[in-house]
């Protein structure tokens, strides 16, 4: 009993919060590249953050479900659809066996997750599920989802059947999560200094905050090329390698930008001006090529109480999310 | 100052990554603020435990120490794809290169850039060489050089460094228990092996 992919998308990976501690032997986290959206896909279905995700970019994949399940699609908005009922993204849906759920339209961002209640069973590489497409290990062997792939969820215990009406294919649950404040102004990415910044001259950080940058086609998983004003050192040298990090700026050669993503190496030779802070990853990751972005300073201090608040509200959401739950599941059984 | 800070019982912590020159520690800022209710910044506490470290680690690295790994390599043409790039540069010859290289041991200073690629240094300098400005597809397994750095593809990919030889060891297996063959603080030494031996 299982989901199998009918058709593959563009680039579907399993993916979680990371393969953390294995950076010493060249095996960078990876990961999903909206956390937020990922952590939001399973809570709504009552999983820990923990769980594997199937991260999906546009043009998605057709799946179909073989069995009964609750599942909840976060992140871009690819206009999800059961069958030919479309479903809202940011809510939990129980839905019915034989239907197949598929992307026919881009309205916004750029990758969405699914997660389904129980988790995904898949085995774990080196403490994680996520997908290292570079090493071919971890989520589905190491690679993107093709057709005829399956997947099945854990064991759960609830009766999916018990809560669908006899005559609905799908059934969407009335809590959602309300994510205005995590993607408002998509635009306006923050970043605190880097070691590198204070080589850059006055004119150069001002033209830096200044101008817009275009997230290049050739921006992926590993990083985004950026489009724009050339950025120039005074003093141009080279750097001993060390690490680098999701977020991390650097500053190429030839004067133009790439921030590093999930799928960043472990370390870097080239200038580090400055690191996205956390809590602005997730509006990073929904960024589309060819969309533009400018830049803020901020300082550390704040960049540490955005993300403390960004998870205050995610732990505040997840025990909404039990509680809706169980008290579903409750009335269900009475 | 990484296995110095691997042994201090830090929750939070998501990695700890030496490089040539550096250390750098990977962390969950909400989990510690929590954690060790802190009020300054997180950043503040991981800046005095890196201080900590510092002035707790040896002043010298046990370098002498590391365990000493045996790798042979093919130098024949067919895999030592740029030697006679390297030849015609530098002025040598084809056997005087692979000499060069393998009659000196190298110590691993960091594993990074993919799994289980190693940085080792350093070459004779009669072997120095800049990176391709293009990087082309390195096989599995080539062994190259840039700069005064020596190195090995674990996996196929793109790479610009020069490559001069292949080895027939697995650097890489995603299956294995320890997934990487090399580890930084061990010293390398390479020694040739003909096609026939490489190839059984």
């Amino acid at each position: 009993m299982s989901l199998s992919v009918i058709k593959a998308g563009l680039l579907d990976t399993i993916q979680d919060m990371g393969r953390n501690h294995y950076g010493s032997w060249g095996i960078n986290p990876g990961g999903s590249m909206d956390p937020y959206a990922a952590q939001v896909a399973n809570m709504l279905v009552g999983n820990c953050n923990t769980e594997a995700v199937l991260e999906i970019h546009f043009p998605g994949p057709q799946i179909l479900f073989e069995q009964n399940a609750m599942i909840a699609i976060t992140g871009a908005d690819f206009s999800p659809m059961l069958n030919d009922e479309p479903v809202p993204p940011w809510q939990p849906i129980v839905m019915r066996k034989n239907t197949v759920l598929h992307f026919p339209k881009l309205k916004w961002g750029a990758r969405c997750y699914l997660s389904i209640h129980g988790g995904f069973r898949i085995d774990q590489w080196l403490n994680s599920y996520s997908t290292n497409l570079k090493a071919g290990a971890g989520g589905l062997g190491g690679h993107p989802l093709k057709k005829g792939d399956s997947l099945s969820p854990k064991e759960s215990v609830i009766y999916f059947a018990g809560l669908l009406r006899k005559d609905k294919n799908s059934r969407v649950l009335p809590w959602r999560a309300d994510t205005q404040k995590t993607y408002r102004f998509l635009n306006e990415i923050f970043v605190i200094k880097g070691n590198e910044w204070d080589q850059l001259n006055a004119s150069a950080q001002d033209s830096f905050l200044e101008n817009n940058f275009i997230i290049h086609p050739s921006s992926d998983r590993m990083g985004y090329q950026l489009k724009g004003v050339e950025v120039s050192m005074e003093h141009k040298f080279d750097l001993i390698s060390s690490a680098v990090n999701f977020g991390t700026l650097q500053l190429l050669p030839n004067g133009q930008l790439i921030i590093l993503m999930a799928d960043h190496q472990t370390t870097g030779g080239y200038p580090r001006l400055a690191h996205v802070i956390s809590s602005h990853l997730p509006k990073l990751a929904q960024l589309r090529t060819s969309e533009c972005l400018q830049f803020s300073i901020t300082d550390l201090q704040h960049a540490e109480e955005l993300l403390e608040e960004q998870q205050k509200e995610l732990q505040i959401l997840q025990r909404a999310c039990k509680d809706h739950l169980n008290e579903l599941v409750c009335r269900a059984l009475t | 100052m990484r296995d110095w800070l691997r042994k201090q019982p830090l929750g939070g912590i998501k990695d700890i990554i030496a490089g040539y020159s550096s250390v750098s520690l990977l962390y969950d800022p909400v989990f510690i603020k929590k954690k060790y209710a802190l009020t300054s910044t997180v950043f503040e506490f991981i800046k005095e435990k890196l201080e900590e470290a510092w002035q707790s680690s040896p002043a010298k690295p046990t370098a002498n120490e590391g365990e000493l790994i045996r790798i042979p390599v093919c130098y024949d043409g067919a895999f030592g794809t740029d030697l006679d790039h390297i030849a015609q540069t530098k002025g040598l010859s084809k056997e005087e290169i692979v000499q060069y290289h393998y009659e000196r041991n190298y110590y691993i200073y960091m594993i990074g850039f993919l799994p289980g690629f190693s940085y080792m240094a350093e070459v004779n300098k009669k072997l120095l060489m800049p990176r391709k400005i293009n990087p082309v597809t390195v096989a599995s397994g080539s062994v190259g050089i840039a700069g005064s750095q020596t190195g090995i593809y674990p996996l196929q990919c793109p790479g610009g460094w020069q490559i001069i030889g292949r080895t027939p060891i697995k650097l890489f297996d995603s299956e294995a228990t320890v997934p990487v063959k090399l580890t930084a603080g061990q010293w390398v030494q390479f020694y040739p092996i003909s096609k026939e031996e490489y190839e059984s």
